[in-house]
């Protein structure tokens, strides 16, 4: 249990300071990077709570895909973060407001399950204790089952963004050399080199 | 948690939707592999894949299943609609086969994402539970937003496409709002489920507040006004086959769609989403026709067009009967014929150095080009709704419907914009036969002539077989009452 605090404290803490550098750094590859320590770290915290589901999403999707496509713009577009950040004081109270109203938000939600413990009675779908099935396993069964229908046809909508994707950029230029590995294989020194014996003082 | 083996969900009732899934998947691989040459073969392929889904709808028993626990329910009424859809869908692939080749525009990739969008307008019909319905409505509207901007060449598909992005993404938040506070406020987003609650509990302001979301989400997709502005742009800008697919078969869903959320879910809301339909029905209708009036390119007018006639449909909805329900269908079935004929023959105007869409190209097409001068004329006399031509069959059960329930106001309005609306169809049959003829046409291809003659033909005639059409149209509607 003494280790389980240890690391939760470890953990948060490391999140809450790389969640602020984000903001802070000046340099905004670094501000990804500390972005993506605090996705991993969101991650252990799932992790402890025995959510190993959710820890492997965040890592795989946050990390994997959205904070590489960040990085990628930062890098490509070239976008003065210093200017952007001179008006940081005169939008200060405006963002303090927002943040309050979010927290007062999540005190609210998180305070109505607190207040009232039936609530978790309700759901449609309760989830099983841990002991009882990992959540992998809850998820699974209820997702390749009840919600099969739902699965597919999402499965369908990711297919034809996919087409849709490659129907929309894809350009096949007649102007631009493209691998052909099979003619490189086939390539040897008798058909591609030509010895041509060259009289001094008349070029080719 | 003991593993035991999921029994697999009766999927008999999703059958059809499943074959074009896997259809399209295949012609996919198909085209990938088999390169640029195999496009008409892949057209083809899909438009015999649309026909055999067709043909397992009509050949499956009449009851009412559900299925993967209740998301998802096969009805008379369903399946109709799907039939339409297919149809549309169907047609509109098989007009693009000369348009494709001309305008180098024949890539696989069309007829593949046209099947697919297919398939989330038959989820869409087939919808039982809200989550079903966003899916199936993403599923459509990706589609058709790729579709919008399939010539990226070309200024105009790139502005039409992110023109409907953005806006369809607004509207599908919307539609997600709406949908999260009835659900917020019901604990259900089963249609069954919501209808019991509200019925229970009663209409509290929450779920009135997520009603007028998720119908204004919905009528985005109908292009109803107050959410039409992004109509014209996009029929204007999109490839002309995209239109005519994007007129016909994705109306026929989405409005299918909403009959069912407000026939089921919202049931016992009657009262509160009949003043939204009918807000929207008479300024879709008013607008429409006012509009359009000053329209030089064909392909915008019929964008507006297309927005009165979802006003005309939406009467038939506000009356909230069994005959109301009964117009809709019927006004949706004259509404696709007109719209494919009207598009074969926007399709049909092609000069050498390429295709023409302003109004004025159609001068004196009666002496270039008599039969399609014909045809085309009887497809406007139709869609202004003259007796005894189809569109005024479907104009006469919407209204005679909402004069049944009492809504005098509406009726009046729309016979008025109607007759507004009049002016400027005759305007374009005035033009094809009193102006001083325009350069000739090239020979147009056969197939478009083929729907052309179809579409002509079957609103001329469309009185000889009303009671046929009226007898499927109540056995579909008999799904709500």
């Amino acid at each position: 249990m003494i280790l389980q605090s240890v690391f939760f404290y470890l953990f948060s803490a490391v999140l809450l300071v790389s969640a602020l550098m984000v903001i802070g750094a000046r340099n905004p590859v670094h501000s990804v990077l500390f972005l993506i320590l605090a996705f991993f770290n969101a991650a252990a915290l799932f992790v402890l709570l025995g959510a190993e589901f959710l820890a492997m999403l965040l890592v795989v999707v946050y990390v994997g895909a959205v904070a590489v496509l960040f990085l990628f713009i930062v890098m490509m577009l070239d976008v003065d973060f210093v200017e952007l950040r001179a008006g940081f004081l005169t939008y200060m109270p405006v963002g303090l407001v927002v943040g309050v109203v979010l927290l007062a938000e999540l005190l609210i939600a998180l305070g109505g399950w607190a207040l009232s413990p039936d609530l978790a009675a309700n759901l449609g779908e309760p989830m099983p204790t841990l002991a009882e099935a990992s959540n992998i396993e809850a998820i699974g069964a209820l997702l390749y089952t009840k919600y099969v229908f739902y699965f597919q046809t999402a499965a369908l909508i990711l297919f034809v963004a996919m087409i849709g994707a490659i129907v929309l950029t894809l350009h096949h230029r007649r102007d631009v050399q493209r691998q052909n590995i099979e003619r490189q294989v086939a390539r040897n020194a008798e058909n591609s080199i030509e010895i041509v014996n060259v009289e001094p003082g008349n070029g080719i | 948690m003991t593993t035991e083996l999921a029994t697999l969900p009766n999927l008999m009732p999703a059958l059809p939707e499943i074959l074009l899934a896997v259809g399209a998947m295949v012609l996919l691989m198909l085209g990938a592999f088999g390169g640029s040459k195999t496009s008409q073969v892949v057209n083809g392929l899909a438009v015999a894949v649309l026909i055999i889904a067709g043909a397992i709808l009509l050949l499956s028993s009449g009851g009412t299943v559900t299925t993967f626990n209740d998301a998802f329910i096969q009805d008379p009424f369903a399946r109709l609609m799907k039939v339409l859809v297919l149809i549309g869908s169907g047609f509109s692939l098989a007009m693009s086969v000369g348009y494709t080749q001309e305008e180098k525009f024949d890539r696989f990739e069309y007829p593949v994402l046209v099947l697919l969008a297919t398939v989330g307008m038959m989820l869409m019909l087939s919808a039982n539970d809200m989550i079903a319905v966003y899916l199936g409505l993403e599923l459509q509207s990706l589609t058709l937003y790729v579709l919008s901007s399939f010539k990226r060449d070309s200024a105009k598909a790139t502005e039409a496409g992110l023109k409907y992005f953005v806006l369809g993404a607004l509207s599908s938040g919307m539609l997600l709002y709406g949908m999260s506070l009835v659900y917020g406020f019901t604990g259900q987003t089963s249609f069954v489920g919501i209808a019991e609650a509200v019925h229970v509990e009663g209409a509290g302001i929450g779920v009135i507040f997520g009603l007028v979301f998720i119908l204004a989400g919905l009528t985005f997709k109908i292009s109803a006004v107050p959410f039409h502005m992004w109509t014209p742009d996009v029929y204007e800008g999109a490839p002309t086959p995209v239109t005519a697919f994007l007129a016909a078969a994705p109306k026929v869903a989405a409005m299918g769609l909403i009959v069912r959320v407000v026939m089921t879910a919202f049931d016992p809301m009657d009262l509160q989403w009949q003043q939204v339909i009918t807000f929207v029905s008479i300024l879709s209708m008013v607008l429409g026709a006012f509009a359009a009036i000053g329209q030089r390119n064909i392909k915008r007018l019929m964008a507006y067009s297309s927005i009165s006639h979802m006003g005309y449909a939406l009467v038939g909805l506000a009356a909230g009967s069994s005959a109301g329900v009964v117009g809709v269908i019927v006004y949706l079935i004259t509404y696709l014929a007109m719209t494919l004929g009207t598009f074969a023959a926007i399709m049909s105007m092609r000069r050498r150095d390429g295709m023409v869409e302003r109004i004025d190209d159609l001068a004196g097409l009666s002496r270039n080009d008599l039969p399609m001068a014909v045809l085309l004329g009887v497809l406007m006399f139709s869609l202004a709704g003259i007796p005894w031509m189809g569109g005024f069959i479907g104009k006469w059960f919407v209204f005679s419907a909402a004069i049944e329930a009492g809504l005098y106001p509406l009726a009046i309005i729309g016979v008025l914009a109607s007759v507004v609306g009049a002016f400027y169809y005759l305007r374009i049959v005035k033009i094809m036969f009193f102006d001083d003829p325009a350069p000739v046409f090239e020979r147009p291809a056969n197939e478009l002539r083929l729907v052309l003659v179809i579409s002509g033909l079957f609103m001329a005639s469309m009185v000889f077989y009303v009671s046929p059409i009226r007898t499927v149209a109540e056995l579909a509607a008999n799904s709500f009452f």
